[in-house]
């Protein structure tokens, strides 16, 4: 075993660790009842969001394209979770809320993905700042788009209508224009959010220790030489950006059945820019690091609660000064000198990916 | 008439776009950094020109000045403070910072001014109205258009004729090769902000004459639009961006009032990747040189 092969293995191994560590403790508080009663209420959205920023960093940090519309995906992902439910509830009278629940998430999932082929192909011709602006227009566009989009059950069909709301009279409402999914039977668990951040750890981990992922961090490094070496730009951007669009779809998907009810304004441009500040206060290429940052920064605001009114303001300044602290060159020379024993010891634990490659 | 109506409210929300594009795409053009809380400014600006009509008993024209100090300063100040400590960092920690800056100025906004939307003083601009002919056209409409276009001729000329301006185009084209020649970049980029914020605070009371509700949120959508108008026109250009923003309230008023009211936005947006696709950087953008 080389090298870099036994380093990798060590961090993937932390990776997985760290989380099913993470797991076991949570459900053992679960059991014990000594969680509070927020945090438990805080236990799925932190998988849906620690499963949006992996899949967030394989666009970014591997793939090198800024995306700014991820909650776009997330958003097909749960109006289908939604009306796969309420169909699967309405139509076949099926009861088993997992069985119910995995289906959801596995509609979910190839829905975003063919929405992330449909949007990538175009996107994908773009560079740079000019494809983050075509992604963040694919995030609004169908955003307006479930906003008229009308979706009701009857006699085991499903009744579709767009733009006015025309369905039969006696069909079960299940997406209702800008009032957005409706009375959704919550049926999302922790350990099925769990299941899905393992899934979600295993395809992306394996993807970019693999040929194809090392051809995607090519594409990021340097498209030109990637291109001269007859690695397909195109074919593995696309790769890692359907890859993306289909794990974002499937914690949409558990996102949703985790509340009631599922309206357009919960995934707008702000929702991706929050996934996006996840993906680089963890680090690019950093899949660990994101699964700790979007954990610890959607309980932040919950711990933050006391503050109330401040606590966005609060969150604002953080992220400022942690982006001014860890990208000057002159404080990030001190702190390096202050820190370079402790480095030295835990060298290359990571992968190299840590600047990212928008430099272009 | 109705096709006219259409038209003139679209040249007009097109002109307030054109202008708050101006403010990302020279501090594009010259910092190259997309500065995500230039939206926020101008919500800032509109804040203080309705404090200044509103509790101070300004004149129009005085509460419009006051605001745009009050940005210009606002602007200045962001620069110093965030983006320059990370003019040596990747883009994307820049873009970061300026969403945090984004969410900073929201929840400023949001603790002096409350969440309740405030309805922006507007009977000093809209009681006026022309008619020609069956047309109705409020002196709001003609002075957002009018002010687009001088602010389009000044800033051309500006960047043309003078030494600042010539300062600017040298930072925009290579910011190592102006440094040698003894340009001050720093300064440069601090200007290029002043010029952009201020824009922004006459955006912003423009914008509030229009539609006249005022909250922290205010300026994110417009801000977005512009952000997307200036990508539309060829971020980095000044023509650009004013052909980008003018087209971008147009197609949207038109979108809205023969497609669909709540498409409307899809429509601006399925243009823009249209644009894009055929043309990639822009309708006015310089191509992307490729050097191996």
């Amino acid at each position: 075993m080389t090298k870099t092969k036994r380093k990798r293995l060590i961090y993937n191994l932390i990776t997985f660790s760290v989380v099913i560590a993470a797991y076991l403790i949570l459900q053992h508080m679960i059991d014990a009842k000594t969680i509070t009663r927020s945090l438990k209420g805080q236990l799925v959205p932190i998988c849906a969001w620690i499963v949006m920023a992996v899949s967030l960093n394989l666009v970014i940090g591997f793939s090198g394209e800024l995306s700014l519309g991820h909650a776009g995906f997330m958003s097909v992902g749960a109006y289908t979770g939604a009306v796969v439910s309420g169909w699967l509830l309405n139509a076949f009278q099926m009861e088993n809320t997992v069985l119910r629940l995995v289906l959801a998430i596995v509609a979910g999932g190839i829905l975003a993905g063919i929405a992330g082929v449909v949007i990538g192909i175009p996107v994908l011709r773009l560079r740079g700042d000019y494809l983050a602006i075509v992604t963040l227009a694919f995030g609004e566009i169908i955003r307006n788009l479930v906003n008229v989009l009308y979706i009701g059950t009857s006699e085991g069909h499903l009744n579709f209508s767009f733009l006015h709301k025309n369905l039969p009279e006696s069909a079960v409402i299940l997406v209702d224009g800008a009032k957005g999914a409706v009375k959704i039977k919550p049926i999302s668990t922790f350990t099925v959010g769990f299941v899905l951040i393992l899934i979600t750890l295993i395809i992306v981990l394996n993807l970019v220790n693999s040929r194809a992922g090392r051809a995607i961090q090519a594409t990021r490094d340097n498209r030109i030489a990637a291109e001269s070496m007859g690695v397909s730009v195109t074919k593995y951007k696309m790769m890692a950006f359907v890859t993306a669009a289909v794990l974002a779809g499937m914690a949409g998907a558990l996102y949703g059945l985790n509340s009631s009810t599922v309206v357009p304004t919960q995934f707008t441009f702000n929702q991706s820019i929050n996934v996006l500040v996840f993906v680089v206060l963890g680090g690019l290429g950093n899949v660990l690091g994101s699964v700790i940052s979007a954990a610890f920064l959607t309980v932040l605001p919950e711990v933050l609660r006391e503050f109330a009114d401040y606590r966005m303001l609060v969150y604002a300044i953080v992220l400022i000064l942690v982006m001014i602290f860890t990208n000057n060159p002159a404080i990030r020379s001190l702190v390096n000198r202050l820190i370079s024993p402790v480095k030295a010891l835990l060298r290359g634990r990571q992968p190299s990916a840590l600047q990212g490659g928008d430099k272009a | 008439m109705i096709f006219l109506d259409n038209l003139i409210n679209g040249l007009s929300l097109g002109s307030i776009y054109a202008i708050i594009a101006l403010g990302y795409t020279m501090v594009y053009g010259i910092a190259k950094m997309l500065n995500f809380a230039h939206g926020d400014v101008i919500m800032i600006g509109a804040y203080v020109a309705f404090c200044g009509l509103q509790y101070w008993g300004l004149p129009p024209v005085l509460a419009i000045a006051v605001s745009m100090i009050a940005c210009t300063v606002l602007g200045v100040t962001i620069e110093g403070l965030a983006y320059r400590p990370l003019r040596q960092a990747a883009s994307l920690a820049v873009l970061i910072t300026a969403i945090g800056m984004s969410y900073l100025l929201q929840n400023t906004a949001l603790m002096i001014w409350g969440a309740n939307p405030k309805s922006f003083p507007t009977t000093f601009i809209n009681s006026v109205s022309i008619r020609l002919g069956r047309l109705n056209i409020s002196i709001a409409t003609l002075i957002t258009i009018f002010a687009n276009i001088v602010i389009m001729v000044s800033l051309t000329l500006f960047t043309a004729k003078t030494k600042m301006g010539k300062a600017m185009r040298c930072v925009s084209e290579d910011r190592g090769a102006a440094e040698l020649m003894g340009i001050n970049v720093n300064r440069t980029i601090s200007v290029t902000f002043a010029i952009g914020s201020a824009l922004a605070a006459i955006a912003g009371v423009l914008l509030c004459s229009s539609y006249p509700i005022l909250q922290p949120t205010t300026g994110s959508m417009p801000g977005i639009k512009a952000f997307t108008a200036a990508v539309f026109g060829g971020i980095g250009s000044i023509p650009g961006a004013m052909l980008g923003g003018v087209l971008l309230g147009v197609i949207e008023i038109f979108g809205k009032a023969y497609i669909s009211t709540e498409l409307g936005d899809a429509i601006v947006f399925a243009v823009l990747i249209v644009v894009l696709l055929v043309k990639p950087t822009g309708l006015l953008g310089r191509p992307i040189r490729e050097k191996v």
